[in-house]
């Protein structure tokens, strides 16, 4: 396990790589930018991309945050990798409805079902 | 108990992003006292996120000379907030529909989306530098 300042915490397992948000609410650019920089170096260590990113912390985040996993995405399946989002709450879950992000990210109720799908 | 008298609030903030934390805190401890759910705290908490953020980022376009004014008034089922900044204003029918296409794809967009769908009302003024929102609860019917 190590952690990354400020954001996130990397677990390794078997077969893939899990980030958790430790932050409550994901919103002001320099959190954006750290929060990109932190999963930009946690990709750059992988060969083969298995990637959750685990929610369970998160209780509020804004469109930048959105646009953050759009980015990530695309940089994971350019390099054939795969990537799935966990343990979302009602709340934030509401929000990848309502923008229909739902279509685009793989979505897991939590790290146990998303390692599962990633085997 | 609700407060007997509405809570309203005029400020002239410095247009960073950082100078939202006070006002939204302030707007949230109103919601709470007049008993919104938790579900309307969340979505108004958003949307004024997302209009200020807007103000500061598109408005102002990051020059923190310029200011972000927030005007509200909280009342017993009722919320109205105006964000107004010094920007030359934006046509908000020439964003493109972010669930659309390859617009799914894109990294920016969905703001103005989110606004619209926690807010029962969204409008700009005829100059499109200052936004009116506004939420009801229980909402009006025909809305």
């Amino acid at each position: 396990m190590a952690d990354i300042k400020p954001n996130v915490q990397v677990d390794y397992t078997d077969h893939a790589t899990v980030v958790t948000f430790v932050d409550r609410k994901i919103l002001e650019e320099q959190d954006i930018r750290g929060l990109q920089e932190s999963l930009n170096s946690v990709l750059d260590q992988m060969d083969d991309i298995r990637l959750v990113l685990d929610f369970r912390n998160v209780e509020f985040l804004s469109s930048a945050v959105l646009g953050l996993l759009i980015r990530l995405s695309k940089r994971v399946h350019e390099r054939n990798g795969k990537l799935t989002l966990c343990s979302i709450s009602p709340k934030i879950y509401e929000v990848f409805k309502i923008t229909q992000l739902t279509k685009v990210f793989e979505i897991s109720d939590d790290v146990e079902n998303a390692l599962a799908d990633l085997a | 108990m609700a407060p007997k008298t509405p809570a309203s609030c005029s400020i002239v903030l410095e247009s960073k992003p950082s100078a939202l934390d006070g006002i939204c805190q302030q707007i949230l401890t109103d919601l709470k006292a007049f008993s919104f759910s938790e579900d309307d705290v969340f979505g108004v908490h958003l949307a004024f996120e997302e209009a200020f953020l807007n103000a500061v980022k598109h408005g102002n376009k990051m020059d923190p000379t310029k200011t972000v004014k927030v005007d509200y008034t909280i009342d017993r089922g009722k919320v109205e907030i105006a964000i107004t900044d010094e920007g030359e204003g934006f046509d908000p029918s020439a964003i493109p529909d972010p669930r659309v296409g390859d617009n799914l794809y894109r990294p920016d967009g969905r703001g103005l989306l989110l606004i619209g769908a926690y807010m029962d009302v969204m409008e700009y003024n005829d100059s499109e530098n200052r936004v009116f929102m506004a939420k009801y609860s229980p909402k009006p019917e025909n809305n």
